[in-house]
């Protein structure tokens, strides 16, 4: 019995987290352009836009091969088992035990690994240029959110996301200051991973400094929408972690009945719209930072990181 | 351990946010910048002095709160916001060691700090100890940028923060005298005056407020 309701939790998790993330980016779009006076696109707009795509038939470069054929497939598949591994409405799916926040790093990190071989796979200049941008940037962000693991690995015990949520929401731990560090350093890394506006700009084809969207520049037809699904999907399963490591009230605890599923379902779309204007305000007031800032940036992530660590480390060992 | 107990997590958790301004005020390139940082820094510091007032049922840390609240967080970026409009100074900072530098320093002091008070205060709580720490790394940010920064503004701006670190270990004591932190309040307002008043004197006559203009008039000859 346990299992069947564990096992539903996660079909229904699932199909909420795949219908919901293209709705979310058309949000967070759509509050950026009233933010900015503008009326903004229909917040369904990307999935009317990712499903014209599809009907349609991707043209490749003469040179294109069989990388670019694969990589759509390959990131788009890593980022929905990753995003089926972030606790979104309730605790305990099937897939708990899998839900290592090293692996959900790692299944993110296969998708931009996918997502740079597609982007030099043809040979452009600017595919090139995003793809190393993209795995220099990498460099400092994956060293990061390790390090966040670790501190939620000194604090909870275990790096797995699913418990991790669980000691969090009973509140036993309470404020602490590492797990403040760990909350800045996570948002940047998001901020970075996600492509947003002090790192990047989600919102231009045409600029010299464009990372994300230089990769994917000669993507077409069903695999640009395969491409911007995983980047919605992406956004909405950072959301979620951050949601389920930071804001984790309201969750249905495991082998819980419907009426729990439905107030967590309730609070997690709260938590998600909460998150998205937020994202939305912050993007309006802040302006895209230099390329070769970026690194500094992401530099004090990591060492954000790592003072929290440090911290709970020397206080954990000591007293 | 005694974690849970909210009076001391939300002590803990603005110690924590005063030192994360600090490395804020490390990272920041821009003068406007360093100066807001500053000043969310004071409200912050009067935040944990009002709690701990609150806490420790003294009233006396509500005036600090009120003085650090004033002074830190309206007068002197005010003025500090004055001085830079007057000499058109909204370039970078210049720093004389880069950012990226100073920041592995900044963590690497903030890890000196915590070793340093910890096996020096054993047998107390774990909290008073890691905001004694915390404490510390302020103070010792405060010095770095001091040290690192050419920009007279950014150096009067570091001593103050070494300062914000000096009131946030003491209002952390409880039964500190009252006396102590009004005189230290005190000795930052006039510190404030005289960097102002050097900082006028100096741009009249050297056109900038850059410290390495001063290297040549140290009176040791070539």
């Amino acid at each position: 019995m346990s299992f069947v309701s564990a096992l539903l939790t996660q079909l229904l998790h699932l199909a909420l987290i795949l219908a919901l993330a293209p709705v979310l980016t058309g949000c967070v779009r759509w509050a950026k352009a009233r933010l900015m006076g503008r009326r903004g696109p229909h917040p369904l707009q990307v999935w009317r836009d990712i499903l014209k795509l599809l009907k349609k038939r991707p043209v490749l470069a003469e040179n294109a091969s069989a990388i670019s054929r694969a990589a759509p497939y390959v990131a788009l598949a890593s980022a929905i088992l990753a995003a089926a591994l972030v606790p979104s409405f309730a605790r305990g799916m099937v897939l708990a035990p899998f839900a290592d926040l090293l692996l959900i790093a790692g299944l993110l990190a296969l998708s931009r690994f996918a997502m740079a071989l597609a982007g030099m796979d043809v040979g452009t200049a600017f595919g090139g240029l995003g793809a190393t941008r993209e795995m220099a940037f990498a460099a400092l962000a994956e060293p990061a959110l390790v390090l966040v693991a670790l501190i939620f690995a000194i604090l909870a015990g275990t790096t797995n996301l699913d418990v991790i949520t669980g000691i969090f929401q009973e509140g036993a731990l309470g404020l602490r200051v590492s797990l403040g560090f760990a909350a800045v350093a996570l948002l940047a890394v998001a901020v970075a991973e996600n492509a947003r506006i002090p790192v990047d700009n989600p919102a231009t084809h045409l600029e010299l400094t464009m990372v994300h969207e230089a990769m994917i520049l000669e993507a077409s037809g069903r695999h640009l929408a395969l491409w911007d699904f995983q980047a919605s999907l992406r956004l909405t399963l950072w959301l979620a972690l951050l949601a389920a490591a930071f804001l984790p009230f309201g969750m249905a605890p495991p082998g819980a009945g419907p009426i729990a599923w439905v107030i967590g379902l309730l609070v997690f779309i709260v938590k998600m719209a909460a998150l998205g204007f937020a994202l939305a305000l912050f993007e309006s007031t802040i302006a895209k930072m230099r390329v070769f800032r970026v690194p500094e940036f992401l530099g004090a992530a990591l060492l954000l990181g790592l003072l929290g660590a440090v911290f709970l480390f020397v206080s954990t060992g000591l007293s | 351990m005694s974690f849970g107990q909210l009076p001391y997590d939300l002590a803990h958790l603005l110690g924590g946010a005063v030192l994360l301004l600090s490395f804020v005020l490390l990272y920041q390139r821009r003068i406007a910048a360093v100066i807001n940082a500053f000043a969310t820094q004071g409200a912050l510091l009067a935040l944990a002095a009002a709690w701990q007032g609150y806490v420790q049922g003294a009233a006396g840390l509500y005036v600090t709160a009120a003085i650090a609240f004033g002074a830190k967080a309206v007068l002197i970026p005010f003025a500090l916001h004055r001085l830079v409009r007057r000499f058109n100074l909204h370039r970078s900072v210049d720093p004389a060691l880069g950012i990226g530098a100073s920041l592995i320093a900044g963590v690497a002091l903030a890890g000196f700090a915590l070793l340093v008070v910890l096996p020096a205060t054993a047998g107390q709580r774990a909290l008073a100890r890691e905001d004694l720490a915390l404490a510390l790394s302020v103070v010792l940010l405060g010095g770095l940028m001091m040290i690192t920064r050419r920009n007279l503004i950014s150096q009067v701006i570091g001593l103050l923060s070494l300062e914000n670190g000096l009131i946030l270990a003491a209002v952390g004591v409880a039964g500190m005298p009252l006396v102590v932190e009004l005189s230290t309040a005190a000795l930052v307002l006039m510190l404030a005056v005289i960097a102002g008043v050097f900082a006028l004197q100096m741009g009249e006559s050297f056109q900038s407020l850059d410290t390495e203009s001063l290297q040549s008039h140290r009176g040791e000859g070539e």
